[in-house]
């Protein structure tokens, strides 16, 4: 079983905090599409055959797609692999694309899971962040998607910004609660270089933001969810039973992906490679019959790594029987031996061979993972 | 020894010295085009990298004038001030100097210090006007200076360039007609004198000397006055491009000698080589060279002590003037208190460890060396650490060396150049003139301002158009305190620094604030405290951590992510502890760059 990633890289317009790669010039949109098509091509039989259980449309904006683009996408895969009855196809989506007509297009794809980029439901926010959408089209484009019978949708939501009191902060998680949304991805704002945010910040613009009131946001958040009957599945992943992400479950279970378009990754279980974050130049090769790529192959220590790194974000947590079964015994027991002193503060929880990370312990999970790093 | 001319070429910093030796060994055809490389004296890695000249060189050309076969020993010196021992002793073994000064620049500090070194050995000068082809050439103006300096006639400078080679044949024969040849007694007791030793791993140490008196055959049985001891002179011959071996080096003449000595340090610059049967007296001007400035050398990795043993020992076999003692600190573990003659002399040695050994280390806070003394007895101690500053309470008094420091700046940059150095403590004793343009000031100033940032802070302050030069003159009370740095309560004896009373509170507060920044957040609030003894001077804190977990961990995410911790971790194993506080070597090291 594995899953196909497709990135689309186009945006309306760039949001100060954003680091992925996107352009807002459309104007190779169709070739890029056809560049798509052709690395599905070249890349048949990446996955060994295996049977695909998940695609999803990430991006930029793939909502920018129109239906029918959609489907000469879906109809490539089908045509290559074969897909599982029941595969979870995810279209990420920015509120202002899902007008009537947008939905009612993808409504006849194959899509059947809705990742929506809310952020926040207050204009001052989005504006701030530069985003495309109002905050009413924020909440418009979650009930249209709704009543043309989306059920299985997720929504992002930002916190730890300096604009979000928590007031404002509980009514957004109580809004998409309200709604009746079984998925929510929620993630602290990060200020990653080179971003228009980071030279507001610089150039003391803006404010630095504030780690205090960031650890407060996740604590709410955890706690609203929690009572809300959300499973908290990984760091910033919540969902009702039944609604989790299968794609990026995927990713934390250390399973196959093939990434397709610019900056994609993909990931074979014992290298991954990365495309060239560039259209120009990914329709340039490709129109050459080659797919621009680096790659890198994994040692069995720096999949170990991952796989420590992955699931002490999960609920499932790191499975130490595992490790000894796929690494040895003696990294089994390095890394309970190295956990004990976040078992003694209560950041980390040992149970039936498993560690799993505390809700205290979910605010250090990276300091965690690198001190469990063996190496 | 009729035929000898021995000389040495000085001048400031960068005036071109090397680069004209160079054209004086082609012209002789000491070395052939095929030899050929810019500043081929210059033959250290480092010496070629940062393009200055560290240790003396030198080489004998032969050369044919008029029909007579004349040898030129020549000796090309460093500029720079933390070398002017090995300077002085270069000029005691020469009759003449080229004296180079820059047609662009002008007469510069060290022009003036290198100067005075050789006239107090009655050396004849040569004045050279050099790079004589920059457009920013100005000659009349130089000249005037150098006139006035030196009280020359005006037609006896030479206008030259070591770039084109202009003026190359006139220096060849003023040297001949203008320098004196070597007196001396051929027949009198053995007198030559060391003014340089070079490491050579097959054949130990190569002491080169200048025989004053008498004269020295291969086998000889000599002795090393200052130090005492008796050797067989293995190997004695000429410094040609390559050592050539000779079996006597008579009076008046350069050269080498090889005798089976292991360590740098039995070579000592300035000391006599005499015979065991017929000994001659020591010359005079002999010095052990005193290091300056004292830091600690730690290896950055606690385990590689004793690879940091051996590197520094290594080292010292060619640099016979760096001096060293084990110590430890708390923080740092085991590491070595060393003596360099200067800043740039420690961070040539830093480097060299680096390039030559592999050994990245870790330097602490420098000092100058302070005389204390004790209440009880008036017993005198040296105080080369601030570890071994003895209890404010049974001092007596504390004194520090002084220097005289001379500054030529243009006279636009008076005003500012006087008022660092008086920042800096400076009393000013003579202000001159040399041309209406060009002011030489004379301070005297303690030695430990010099140390951090003053040559930087001269630079800008001047825009570039003020040189240095200083000696030490001696000591001189001072209110020295001892100020260290804690990290929740616990003192870090690695940023302990000794430090005059009046600038403890400023430099204490810059501490402060760099290692807020540099510190990381841990899992605990860190305050950061300067102070003098139980006085708190300035103060910081640096947050607990609240968080650190990274938002997004997808697909793409995960390699990066990955790459990211794995260096935290190993960030993390460099770091060294105090008490509960991690501290990573950047703050160590970035205490030595506050601005
Ligand atoms: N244009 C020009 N440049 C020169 C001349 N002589 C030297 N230079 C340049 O000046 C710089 C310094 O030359 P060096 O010969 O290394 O000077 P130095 O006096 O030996 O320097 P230190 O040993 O460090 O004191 C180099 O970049 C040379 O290329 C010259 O006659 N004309
Ligand atoms: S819409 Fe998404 S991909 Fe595009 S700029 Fe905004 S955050 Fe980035
Ligand atoms: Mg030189």
């Amino acid at each position: 079983m594995a899953g196909i990633y497709i990135h689309i890289p186009f945006c309306k317009k760039a949001c100060y905090y954003c680091d992925f790669h996107f352009s807002t010039n459309w104007k190779v949109k169709d070739e890029l599409i056809d560049s798509l098509e052709k690395e599905l091509e070249l890349q048949k039989s990446y996955l060994n055959g295996e049977t695909i259980e998940t695609i999803y449309f990430g991006g930029g904006t793939p909502s920018v797609l129109k239906g029918e683009e959609i489907n000469r996408l879906l109809d490539k895969i089908n045509k290559l692999h074969h897909v599982t009855k029941d595969a979870e196809i995810t279209l990420e989506a920015n509120p202002d694309d899902l007008d009537a007509v947008k939905i009612k297009e993808i409504r006849q794809t194959a899509i059947n899971r809705f990742s929506i980029g809310i952020q926040s439901f207050f204009d001052e926010d989005l504006q701030w962040m530069n985003r495309a959408h109002n905050a009413g089209e924020a909440k418009s484009s979650i009930m249209r998607a709704q009543d043309a019978g989306f059920e299985n949708i997720t929504c992002d939501l930002i916190y730890g910004y300096p604009l979000l009191t928590n007031k404002k902060w509980k009514e957004n998680i109580q809004t998409l609660i309200d709604l009746e949304i079984p998925h929510i991805s929620s993630y602290s704002m990060t200020v990653e270089p080179q971003t228009a945010l980071a030279t507001f910040i610089r150039k003391k613009q803006q404010p630095a933001m504030n780690e205090e009131q960031s650890a407060e946001q996740f604590l709410m958040l955890m706690a609203e969810l929690e009572k809300n009957g959300f499973l908290h599945y990984e760091i910033s992943n919540f969902g009702k039973e039944g609604w989790l992400s299968k794609h990026n479950s995927n990713y934390w279970f250390g399973k196959k992906y093939l990434g397709i378009g610019p900056s994609a990754h993909s990931f074979n279980g014992e290298s991954r490679q990365w495309n060239i974050a560039n259209n120009y130049k990914y329709i340039d090769t490709l129109a050459n019959g080659k797919v621009p790529f680096e790659q890198e192959l994994l040692s069995p220590i720096q999949r170990l790594n991952e796989y420590v790194m992955t699931s002490l974000r999960t609920m499932w947590g790191l499975d130490l029987e595992k490790v000894k079964n796929n690494f040895g015994e003696e990294y089994s027991e390095e890394l309970l031996h190295t956990a004990t002193q976040f078992i003694e503060k209560q950041w980390v929880k040992h149970e039936e061979q498993k560690l799993f990370l505390s809700d205290t312990g979910k605010l250090y999970a990276d300091h965690i993972a690198s001190e469990l790093f063996i190496g | 020894m009729k035929n000898i001319r021995n000389f040495c070429i000085i001048a400031h910093i960068d005036h071109g010295k090397s680069t004209l030796a160079d054209r004086l060994l082609e012209y002789t055809k000491t070395i052939s085009a095929r030899d050929a490389q810019a500043q081929l004296l210059d033959n250290m890695d480092l010496e070629r990298e940062r393009g200055i000249t560290i240790k003396s060189h030198a080489i004998q050309m032969e050369y044919k004038v008029a029909g007579e076969n004349y040898i030129f020993n020549l000796i090309d010196t460093p500029g720079h001030v933390d070398f002017s021992y090995e300077v002085s002793r270069s000029i005691a073994a020469c009759e003449g100097a080229l004296l180079i000064v820059d047609a662009s620049q002008g007469i510069q500090a060290q022009t003036i210090s290198n100067l005075y070194l050789a006239l107090e050995h009655d050396l004849h000068i040569i004045p050279i006007l050099n790079k004589m082809d920059l457009p920013g050439a100005m000659p009349e103006e130089v000249k005037d200076q150098i006139v006035d300096l030196i009280g020359c006639d005006r037609d006896e400078i030479i206008p030259a360039s070591g770039k084109t080679g202009l003026g190359v044949d006139k220096i060849i024969e003023a040297i001949v007609e203008r320098i004196p040849a070597p007196v001396g007694e051929p027949d009198g007791p053995l007198q030559a004198l060391i003014f340089d030793s070079v490491f050579n791993s097959f054949r130990g140490i190569i002491a080169y000397f200048k025989v004053l008196n008498g004269e020295i055959r291969k086998n000889d049985k000599v002795k090393f006055v200052a130090t005492g001891k008796e050797y067989i002179a293995d190997e004695v011959g000429t410094l040609k491009l390559n050592q050539e071996p000779k079996s006597v080096i008579k009076t008046g003449d350069v050269g080498y000698i090889i005798s089976g000595i292991k360590e740098a340090r039995e070579v000592k610059v300035g000391d006599t080589i005499t015979k065991v049967d017929n000994p001659g007296e020591a010359i005079i001007g002999f010095e052990e060279v005193k290091p300056m400035v004292f830091a600690g050398i730690y290896p950055v990795d606690t385990e590689d002590f004793e690879e940091l043993r051996e590197a520094m020992h290594k080292l010292q076999l060619n640099d016979a003037s760096i001096v060293f003692e084990p110590e430890s600190s708390a923080a740092l573990g085991f590491g070595f208190r060393c003596g360099f003659l200067g800043m740039l002399h420690m961070e040539i040695i830093q480097e060299r460890l680096e390039r030559e050994f592999g050994m990245t280390v870790i330097t602490t806070v420098p000092n100058v060396s302070y005389k204390a003394y004790m209440t009880k007895g008036k017993e005198e101690i040296i105080v080369n650490n601030p570890s071994d500053l003895p209890d404010p309470s049974k001092l007596d008094l504390i004194e520090e060396p002084y220097i005289k420091a001379n500054i030529i700046t243009k006279a636009d940059f008076v005003g500012p150049v006087l008022s660092l150095c008086i920042q800096k403590r400076g009393t000013i004793v003579n202000q001159s003139y040399l041309t209406s343009d060009r002011v030489e000031l004379v301070f005297e100033m303690p030695m430990g301002e010099i140390v951090f940032d003053f040559y930087d802070k001269l630079k800008t302050i001047s825009k570039g158009y003020a040189s240095f030069d200083y000696h030490q003159i001696g000591y001189r009370q001072s209110d020295l305190v001892r100020m260290d740095i804690r990290l929740n309560g616990d003192p870090v004896d690695a940023l302990s620094s000794l430090i005059h009373r009046s600038n403890a509170y400023n430099f204490g507060k810059k501490i402060c604030e760099k290692l807020k920044e540099l510190l990381p957040r841990q899992q605990f609030e860190i305050a950061i405290q300067a102070s003098i003894g139980a006085k708190v001077i300035a103060r910081e804190t640096v947050k607990a951590m609240r968080k650190d977990v990274t938002a997004k961990c997808y697909g793409g995410d995960i390699s990066r992510k990955r790459k990211l911790l794995e260096k935290q971790k190993e960030g993390k194993k460099r770091m060294r502890q105090v008490g509960s506080v991690e501290i990573p070597q950047s703050a160590f090291m970035a205490v030595l760059k506050l601005d």
